[in-house]
């Protein structure tokens, strides 16, 4: 079966965001740019069930600005066949993006949509599921498990209680969380061939999907700072500061 | 404008997150109505309709409700989205899971995460692991949105008397079947509603260590928590996880016990009103949101702090 693994390019996890100074937005100017790491591990689940002998092609889309191409290259490096990038140099909302996904899969037919649980940016947690409700397709959001045996895909899901498993007919949409697996490292052979490897580029108003802003972002601040705290030294002040101080205990 | 809450249950009782959602809820200018579906749920929805605020509870009872499959509710809350202006969840995985499907096929886009109601169609929510907050305005006619419980405090769970109407239940969507669950079962109290919490790092080194925050959470009432680099490394299961990625909590004292402190964790806790920080790494980024930090080694201090409690 093909798999389409949707990816997008973020401010690195290990940087520091820093709010603006005209509190827009944050500063984005010579900030480190990577893969979001859940789609990381898309990339990698996607990988790995082409190993299985699940999946006979993996096409990795991506909707960003030209830049956006080198993130594609990582996802090839690490086993993607092709890909294609939509170029949109706004930051589009997950609604939007979800319909544009939902045309790419009308034309390439995936019968596994696998995308990350959310991204680290604007944290929403939204596009995956807007996108299985757009095809009216059944999802595995959060998943710490996929199978994928005789048409029918097996997730188990990290909810807040614990684990659910649902077992869903193909096609279907599947959202990654931190422990499905451990993302592996391109190769530097893998990343000279993913050079050569297809990536398509459309632009987004080719699509005809309505991409239009439904909301504004009025202002972008730092939260709230916290007062500088102190160091105890013995266990003994420790409790005492809380019981007496915090009163807390 | 009438606001539609959809609870968050097991069928017996509503979760916390449910009344933290009301809250949000009653501040928009509508009535709050708070959909209860499940299966043989009367109960939660009995204990709802007495919650401040709410001025009716709809309850769907069907089979296919039992576990609140995403597709299945959708289908449910599209039928009577029509006679709402607002649609609240909580920013639980129950919520997350279904509520972007609701806003896809109303063709609105959610606002996620809510901490704050600014106006009918103004609020406020962290981006980038709570280092911004964002105040969005929706230009949608409708909204949907999901609330951050820690952004608000419970409404009273006693006075209300909302009445009760069944609806009709929607069919099963059938694009997903339910298998099954392992749940973790405690006698403490849940993460997201605990005052205290006690959370592991890497550095409690084991599974077996876990048993110290243990004996000191039950000592204080508290619940366990856990960072990310604990549950990867196999210490305890992943609902212990705190963080960006896992749950947020913000109880009134939460003690950091062998956790450096990565930015995606303090996402997940810094509200918390007081916060205890103990790691013998006097460099960790964890002492700078702390109001209390002890340098030492945990294996040393916890059993003395089990013994002064």
């Amino acid at each position: 079966m093909k798999i389409l693994v949707a990816i997008k390019r973020v401010i690195d996890a290990n940087v520091k965001v820093r709010v603006n100074s005209d509190n827009t937005g944050v500063e984005t100017a010579n900030v480190k740019m990577s893969m979001n790491p859940f789609c990381e591990i898309a990339v990698e689940e996607a990988v790995r069930l082409k190993e299985q002998g699940v999946a006979s092609e993996i096409v990795a889309v991506s909707i960003g600005p030209q830049q956006a191409q080198e993130t594609l290259r990582t996802a090839l490096a690490l086993g993607a066949d092709k890909a294609i990038l939509v170029k949109s140099d706004n930051d589009l909302e997950s609604l939007a993006v979800a319909k544009i996904l939902k045309s790419l899969v009308e034309k390439e037919e995936p019968q596994m949509v696998l995308l990350g649980k959310q991204s680290i940016d604007g944290d929403n947690n939204q596009t995956g599921q807007m996108l299985g409700a757009l095809l009216g397709w059944g999802q595995g959001t959060f998943a710490s498990e996929v199978k994928v045996d005789d048409g029918k895909a097996q997730v188990t899901r990290e909810i807040d209680g614990g684990l659910q498993t649902v077992e869903l007919g193909l096609p279907a949409i599947v959202t990654t969380d931190l422990r499905l697996n451990e993302p592996r490292f391109a190769s530097l052979p893998n990343i000279m061939k993913a050079k050569r490897k297809p990536l398509e580029e459309i632009a987004v108003v080719d699509l005809g999907v309505d991409v239009a802003p439904r909301t504004e972002t009025l202002k972008v601040a730092n939260p709230p700072a916290r007062s500088e705290g102190i160091k105890v030294e013995t266990v003994a002040e420790l409790v005492d500061k809380l019981k007496n101080e915090a009163k807390v205990i | 404008m009438t606001t539609l809450v959809i609870a968050e249950h097991n069928n017996e009782q509503a979760q916390a997150s449910t009344f933290t959602t009301i809250a949000a809820a009653n501040q928009l200018s509508g009535d709050t109505v708070v959909l209860v579906a499940g299966h043989n749920c009367q109960s939660t929805a009995e204990q709802i309709a007495k919650a401040e605020g709410v001025a009716k509870v709809i309850v769907a009872d069907a089979e296919h409700y039992a576990h609140l499959l995403a597709e299945d509710l959708e289908k449910l809350v599209l039928s009577i989205a029509d006679d709402y202006s607002h649609i609240l969840a909580p920013a639980s995985t129950f919520g997350k899971n279904f509520t972007p499907r609701v806003a896809a096929l109303l063709d609105v886009q959610q606002i996620s995460d809510i901490t704050k109601v600014n106006s009918d169609d103004t609020f406020e929510r962290p981006v980038y692991a709570g280092n911004a907050i964002a105040t969005v305005k929706s230009n949608d006619s409708k909204k949907v949105i999901t609330v951050r419980s820690t952004g608000f405090d419970a409404v009273a769970l006693e006075g209300g008397s909302a009445s009760i109407e069944a609806i009709s239940a929607g069919e099963h969507a059938g694009t997903s079947n339910y298998v099954g669950e392992e749940l973790t079962v405690s006698e403490r109290p849940e993460l997201t509603s605990a005052s205290v919490i006690v959370s592991g790092g890497r550095g409690m080194g084991s599974g077996e260590n876990f048993e110290m925050l243990e004996t000191l959470a039950d000592k204080l009432g508290a619940a366990v928590g856990a960072s990310r680099a604990a549950v990867d490394a196999g210490f305890v299961p992943n609902d212990y996880q705190v963080g960006q990625t896992g749950k947020i909590v913000a109880p009134e004292l939460y003690i950091a016990v062998g956790i450096s402190g990565a930015i995606q964790h303090l996402a997940g806790m810094k509200d918390s009103k007081v916060i205890v920080a103990i790691n013998k790494d006097e460099e960790a980024p964890i002492f700078q949101v702390a109001d209390y930090g002890l340098v030492a080694d945990l294996f040393k201090v916890i059993p003395e702090l089990n013994e002064a409690l």
